[in-house]
């Protein structure tokens, strides 16, 4: 359900049902819902038939790439020879995703379910929750949850444990993730080796997203054929996703869709548009990190992972940015570009300088002081940066900034012939 | 006790993990396989008891878990979230980026800013009471603008609601 609004008719509802729900939060509360069920019927079955049922279910990582993730779960060693971890990401902070702390907040034993039944298939012996530190409401409701989780003994022998991160957006890359929890800098790693062969403490490792986890526990008790027939268009993308709408919009929250809705309907019945008399101008379907969209690339836009794609974007964490009318676009990819430069860890070249540099040349452009070829400079700044480095933090920033000029060059036009009014000072 | 490198001798210095904290830190590390691992909750714990991460808390840190001040002192600067200066008595983080900022969220940094005295982003107020930075996503997007104030996550701040809360903090 959009939470804090009504469920809408055209929401599948699965992981947000209780969202609203206090008592839910309650490990009886959970129970008395039919939670724990599936954690049971799990611990009974084989680790590789838990991982084959969510392989056949088609759920992908909905922490942005969209990995499979009964694939993922398959990468752990076939033979038990060192300790194995879990690492759950929830660290969520893409510019315009907010469903991993509803999540949190609302449903902590679905996470701690999911988390168990995922512990079991990839046989580790302890997970990690990565709760980044700003969370402090989520953190207190996990803690009390696990608490409860703990004393009923629902986990069996796997230890669960939660770690706070101090501020820091890269630390949601999962390698940078892991290094984060070893009580390193966040520094992204290099793959190869992936964390399944050499990951946490150097021991092989799974990591997977809240929202994803969270689905785990239906796809156990209804089925892999029910999530897979979950499912508008595409078959490659099942299930549901918590989309989080954001922005120039009348009703901003999370709504559970089914895969391959229409971004039109999500942002026009369920959320109402713009406010009112103002046009759609832009949208940002998957976080910041995607490419823009344009009205009429939004308004005939598919949600699923292909869909997206196939409009030059990606559906990544799902994180719906509506940018209405009276957005000054150069100025808010500018604002992107400074969240890049900030959150970079400093590593690579290309992403250190690359979004520094990007950010004061967006920031002059804004001051009335751009030149024109500074178009043609970014744009050969965002080619340097994309594919050629550690982590794609250094491609995230290059993504607004390439399809910002692409799409709506006319308005940086506007500052370089000196058209608006300037914005700072340099 | 020999003092760890770096850190002068003779000095009236309190240590943080002495007692209950030191009792915490102990639990804590039987979670990892690691005592390094135990550092960023170290920090926290830290940050807890005595409010900022001094330099002098970075060695402390260091020699309880077997690291390096200097390494330590590279993982907090890393990290926004641990101070390595005193701040005022209430620190207010107002996320301003994209999706908040086209729902007005500069507008409430700016009211903070004003009334509370702190002026400038960063600067704690004249009282003593007030730090407000600027900072990233906060992960509450569909709630704009979010602010932390110490850890009480608040929704939905607009200018208006800014005199509200000024008033209950102080």
């Amino acid at each position: 359900m959009g939470y804090p609004h009504k469920s809408h008719p055209k929401e599948t509802v699965v992981l947000s049902q209780y969202f609203g729900d206090a008592e839910a939060r309650t490990y009886k509360g959970w129970v008395k819902r039919g939670g724990y069920e599936a954690l049971s019927q799990a611990l009974k079955m084989d680790p590789v038939a838990v991982t084959d049922v969510v392989k056949e279910s088609g759920l992908r990582g909905r922490g942005g790439a969209g990995f499979p993730t009964g694939l993922k779960w398959s990468f752990m060693p076939k033979e038990k020879k060192k300790p194995h971890y879990l690492c759950v990401n929830a660290d969520e902070s893409e510019p315009g995703t907010f469903k991993d702390r509803e999540i949190m907040r609302w449903t902590p034993h679905a996470l701690l379910e999911g988390s168990a039944i995922a512990a079991h298939a990839i046989r580790a012996d302890v997970a990690y929750i990565y709760i980044r530190g700003e969370f402090t409401e989520p953190w207190t409701i996990m803690e009390r949850a696990l608490a409860e989780a703990n004393e009923a003994g629902v986990f069996g022998g796997i230890k669960v444990y939660l770690h706070r991160g101090a501020g820091a957006y890269i630390c949601g890359e999962e390698t940078a993730l892991m290094n984060s929890i070893e009580g390193k800098r966040g520094n992204p790693r290099i793959k190869p080796p992936f964390p399944a062969a050499a990951g946490l403490f150097g021991m092989p490792t799974t990591i997977n997203n809240v929202e994803t986890l969270s689905a785990v526990p239906h796809i156990i008790k209804r089925g892999a054929a029910w999530y897979k027939g979950l499912c508008l268009s595409n078959p490659k993308s099942t299930g549901t996703k918590l989309f989080s709408v954001c922005g120039n919009v009348q009703r901003p929250g999370n709504y559970e869709v089914t895969m391959g809705f229409p971004l039109k309907d999500l942002i026009y019945d369920m959320c109402g548009g713009p406010p009112a008399g103002r046009a759609l101008k832009a949208c940002i379907p998957g976080g910041s990190s995607v490419p823009i969209l344009t009205r009429e690339e939004t308004e005939s836009c598919l949600l699923d992972y292909e869909g997206v794609v196939a409009k030059g974007s990606m559906l990544g964490s799902g994180g719906v940015i509506v940018f209405d009318e009276t957005t000054d676009m150069v100025y808010q990819i500018m604002r992107l570009a400074k969240f890049y430069a900030h959150e970079s860890c400093a590593q690579c070249t290309q992403c250190r300088e690359g979004t520094a540099w990007t950010t004061k040349i967006m920031e002059r452009i804004l001051a009335g002081q751009g030149k024109s070829k500074d178009l043609d400079l970014l744009l050969d700044l965002s080619e340097n940066m994309t594919g050629k480095t550690i982590c794609v933090l250094s491609d995230s920033c290059a993504a607004p900034i390439v399809s910002g000029i692409k799409k709506f060059r006319a308005e940086f036009e506007a500052y370089l012939a000196g058209q608006r009014q300037p914005v700072g000072g340099a | 006790m020999t003092p760890p490198h770096g850190v002068s001798q003779g000095e009236d210095y309190q240590p943080v993990f002495v007692g209950k904290v030191l009792d915490e830190l102990q639990g804590i590390l039987r979670r990892y396989p690691t005592k390094q691992a135990a550092l960023l909750p170290a920090l926290w714990l830290a940050q807890r008891e005595h409010g900022w991460i001094s330099d002098r808390i970075m060695a402390e840190v260091a020699e309880v878990l077997g690291l390096t001040p200097a390494y330590v002192k590279g993982v907090v600067t890393f990290y926004t979230m641990y101070h390595q200066h005193p701040v005022g008595k209430n620190f207010v983080q107002v996320c301003t980026t994209s999706p908040c900022n086209v729902c007005g969220a500069e507008a409430v940094l700016q009211a903070l800013l004003e009334q509370t005295g702190a002026r400038d982003a960063g600067a704690t107020s004249p009282d003593g009471k007030w730090t407000i930075i600027e900072v990233e996503c906060l992960g509450a997007c569909g709630f704009a603008t979010p602010i932390l104030v110490n850890d009480d996550f608040i929704e939905s701040v607009t200018p208006e609601k800014v005199t509200e809360i000024v008033r209950r903090y102080r």
